[in-house]
């Protein structure tokens, strides 16, 4: 089963700027299916980056993020090598995690 | 006037003077796709003809720099990774994917459609590889989404940079399949009362409403693609009927005769301009 995580991590001076990108249906909960039939809500709730074990961003997620998310932010520290983990949970209890090196 | 006369005129009136005149009116393919060429070869002067692959991004700057951004992480990479698996899975009779296509199915996608001069007709890439699956004993696939987008995303991405290479055989019957190809292209239907050419020729470049309309050459060469506006990817037929419901027309089914032969003409034309795909379009 391949990632639902694609993530890369860039070292630039004092701060690592973080792109990442999320396979996820996200369903909101109020679609219907082509039989007319409610698409029960299934997104995601939070995502994690982890930084050698260090939290630096927490995102509470809900049902108006798009399919597919697609995050960027950056933070403080961080040197080259050194790893990134990745962390998705969604309402239906479902999860994925993967761990990047900084690059 | 007949249809065919009637294409001519337009067209070398658009060629302003490029092409001898009738030039597209010749019952000669290659003459055709060197006229074809020519006028978008005019229209963008400075676009190399590699660049046509990339659609409305090689026309226009501003939906270039936006692209460039949304290829740090191409939303099509999840179903090359799903097209890369099944491709490699096993049909249940041991046979896969790679036993059907020359080369294993890997660096071919230039080559499709192609004339099959034994059934006498156009086999795309989708029909061929529902035709493989049928002959493993294994269901066909739907045409539009879903796996079929995905293995002929993995199956183009392993043929990138590779020119298109789309033969007429010296068969009456591939000369009618360009020929109902070409007519479909340039014939007029719908409600809005356009044909393939009014967008994708006369307008290449220019925008329709929000959206930068793609040059004709080079139009599939990007397929499959992942469309924002779907949210997801689709293959030629996805785009094909969509077109035509937008036009106000009704759509033919999936790999229907006439949208083979329009894609074997639309390959055809493009032949040089190298495989892009899979791609993201607006």
């Amino acid at each position: 089963m391949p990632s639902t995580i694609r993530v890369r991590a860039m070292a630039s001076g004092t701060q690592t700027d973080v792109q990442a990108l999320i396979q996820h249906p996200m369903d909101s909960g109020f679609v219907k299916d082509s039989n007319g039939v409610l698409i029960p809500p299934r997104h995601i709730e939070t995502v994690t980056f982890e930084h050698d074990g260090k939290p630096v961003l927490i995102a509470d997620w809900g049902p108006a993020v798009s399919k597919d998310p697609y995050i960027k932010f950056a933070f403080k520290g961080g040197a080259k090598g050194d790893t990134l983990t990745v962390t998705w949970i969604d309402n239906q209890g479902k999860t994925d995690s993967l761990e990047a090196k900084i690059a | 006037m007949s249809l065919r006369r009637a294409i001519a005129v337009v067209l070398t009136g658009l060629l302003l003077g490029g092409a001898a005149p009738g030039a597209l009116d010749t019952d000669n393919p290659q003459a055709e796709q060197a006229a074809f060429q020519a006028y978008f070869k005019n229209r963008f002067p400075s676009l190399p003809i590699a660049e046509f692959g990339n659609g409305p991004y090689a026309v226009n700057a501003d939906m270039r720099k936006q692209w460039e951004e949304i290829m740090q992480f191409p939303p099509y990479d999840f179903a090359l990774d799903e097209g890369k698996t099944a491709f490699e899975t096993k049909f249940a009779d041991g046979k896969s994917y790679a036993d059907c296509f020359e080369n294993g199915g890997i660096g071919v996608r230039q080559n499709f459609p192609y004339f099959d001069t034994k059934a006498g007709e156009v086999v795309t890439l989708d029909l061929a590889i529902n035709r493989c699956r049928q002959a493993n004993g294994e269901k066909p696939l739907p045409y539009q989404t879903g796996l079929m987008v995905s293995l002929t995303a993995y199956m183009a991405e392993t043929s990138r940079g590779r020119p298109f290479d789309i033969k007429i055989p010296d068969d009456p019957r591939a000369l009618a399949a360009y020929e109902d190809g070409k007519r479909y292209f340039y014939t007029r239907r719908g409600q809005l009362n356009f044909s393939c050419a009014s967008c994708h020729v006369t307008a290449a470049g220019q925008r329709m409403r929000a959206d930068i309309l793609a040059p004709a050459l080079g139009i599939l060469a990007a397929f499959p693609i992942y469309r924002s506006e779907w949210g997801s990817m689709g293959t030629i037929d996805r785009r094909f009927t969509t077109c035509s419901s937008q036009m106000r027309s009704e759509p033919l089914d999936p790999q229907d005769k006439s949208y083979r032969n329009l894609e074997y003409f639309l390959s055809y034309m493009s032949n040089g301009v190298p495989i892009s795909g899979p791609g993201t379009r607006p």
